[in-house]
């Protein structure tokens, strides 16, 4: 009789891990998806196409392909991650690189009209995005980036490959020291669900706080 | 005699192959009420919108209380105006519009202190105040805490207004502001325009299809069609005894359809 209360200790450090990576991702993928879609809506051609650059590059090519030349390439030219940077950086950019076109497509979806209430009273571009544009597509994102951070969750399984003993990574571990291949991978799906059911709640109740009195309903 | 406080000098202006506005010239003196009619597609929406700086214009100048609107002088040479002379000129202009354009996401009296606040750096207590007033003088400071989704199209409209005075402007552009109000709407409205007809000295520009209203309102009425002004004049005149065969038909059309004159 395997003793499973130790293996599942094991377990629940690797699911912290992913909740670590899955939140530090996020932040940097947010942080990107905001500076790419605002850069993708510059009114300078330099800033556009390193915003365009950025998205179509980390979109184009593999997330495993990013996080082995994070972690493997960046030491030939001096720069040595730790598994969990190397981690973070490629989750961070590659999630972030769709999330810039959530963000540009968002604030599109704002219509003309309230641009240009904005000139009307005055206010300058930046104060136009910041108060009036931004709030408003805020809430055009959130369903999207609810999902993007769910294909980041999921994503975090690739950083197993270099040795990060996240969820996937304990499960094998488990797996080679019972030979019990079904215990190990059907706690981790069943973790892996939970976690993402979590983020959809997180996101589904900030959506409906942030469109309170929106709709002339709720108040 | 004063100067006019805005002078137009020959512009035109084209959307794609269609030209909107031929040449056209007028001016506006200091607390003059002007009311703009005429056919959809003439061109007097488009000229609202100009003076807004919401369209750039395609040649031609013009003046708002002796300044270049759209050029900047440098060194006695006219160039292209930038953001900031634009800026500028916009503090002495505000715009109502058809269709609101309220902020959706701030309640009534943040839509009114928003721009005060950000703009002239008004002290937010202070904002507040002056909004409070303003919104008491539309009829609307019992819904000061309302969202825009809440009121009724008139009363988004009294609040546009308000938001539109909280910047305190010379001249004001009015589009079209009761076109979008269900007709017993329509009042409450005209009553807040005809406030500040007859309370303040602000010039205004009104383009409207309420024949009625323009007629008891403006100083000078100008007709316009196929972005030019065929005829203007005093409102006796122009509803009364027009005279070219333009603004009859026109005129014709629009008691037809219903509208009182």
């Amino acid at each position: 009789m395997t003793q499973w209360s130790g293996y599942f200790g094991l377990i629940l450090q690797g699911a912290l891990v992913t909740i670590e990576l899955t939140l530090m991702g996020s932040v940097l993928a947010l942080i990107m998806a905001f500076l790419a879609g605002l850069g993708r809506l510059s009114r300078f051609f330099a800033v556009r196409a390193l915003a365009t650059a950025y998205i179509e590059f980390f979109r184009g090519t593999s997330i495993f392909v990013q996080l082995f030349w994070a972690y493997f390439v960046l030491p030939f030219i001096g720069i040595s991650l730790t598994p969990l940077q190397a981690g973070v950086l490629a989750l961070g950019l590659n999630v972030g690189a769709y999330g810039a076109e959530v963000v540009r497509g968002a604030i599109q979806s704002i219509g003309r009209e309230q641009y240009e209430a904005c000139i009307a009273v005055n206010l300058g571009r930046w104060q136009s995005m910041r108060h009036v544009i931004l709030p408003q597509a805020l809430l055009v994102m959130l369903p999207t980036f609810g999902n993007n951070a769910i294909e980041l969750l999921k994503a975090t399984a690739v950083v197993s490959l270099i040795s990060l003993t996240d969820l996937t990574f304990q499960a094998q571990v488990v797996r080679s020291q019972t030979g019990n291949t079904m215990v190990p991978f059907t706690t981790i799906l069943v973790i892996y669900f939970g976690l993402a059911l979590i983020i959809s709640w997180g996101v589904r109740s900030l959506e409906r706080r942030m469109a309170r009195g929106l709709d002339g309903v709720r108040v | 005699m004063s100067a006019p406080i805005i002078k137009i000098d020959g512009i035109s202006k084209s959307f794609g192959t269609f030209k909107v506005l031929d040449g056209l010239s007028m001016q506006v003196m200091p607390r003059e009420k002007l009311a703009l009619i005429g056919p959809s597609g003439s061109g007097k929406t488009t000229i609202l919108r100009i003076l807004m700086t919401l369209e750039r214009i395609d040649s031609g100048h013009i003046q708002i209380d002796g300044e270049q609107l759209y050029h900047m002088e440098r060194n006695g040479q006219l160039l292209p105006a930038d953001e900031r002379h634009l800026a500028r000129m916009r503090q002495k202009i505000g715009m109502v519009f058809q269709l609101f354009n309220l902020f959706p996401h701030k309640s009534v009296i943040d839509n009114v202190t928003l721009a005060p606040i950000l703009t002239k750096g008004m002290p937010r207590a202070a904002a507040e105040k002056r909004a409070m007033e303003l919104l008491d003088m539309v009829g609307m400071a019992d819904k000061a805490k309302a969202m825009p989704a809440q009121l009724s199209g008139g009363q988004k409209q009294r609040v546009a207004i308000a938001r539109a005075l909280a910047l305190q402007p010379r001249i004001m552009l009015f589009d079209e502001v009761t076109s979008a109000l269900d007709p017993e709407l329509v009042e409450e409205v005209l009553n807040v325009l005809w406030r500040l007809c007859s309370e303040t000295d602000m010039t205004m520009l009104l383009v409207t299809h309420e024949m009625g209203f323009a007629h008891d309102f403006a100083d000078r009425v100008l007709f316009f069609d196929r972005g030019k002004i065929v005829e203007e004049g005093k409102p006796d005149e122009i509803f009364r005894n027009p005279k070219q065969e333009r603004t009859q038909g026109f005129l014709k059309k629009i008691i037809a359809a219903g509208h009182r004159v």
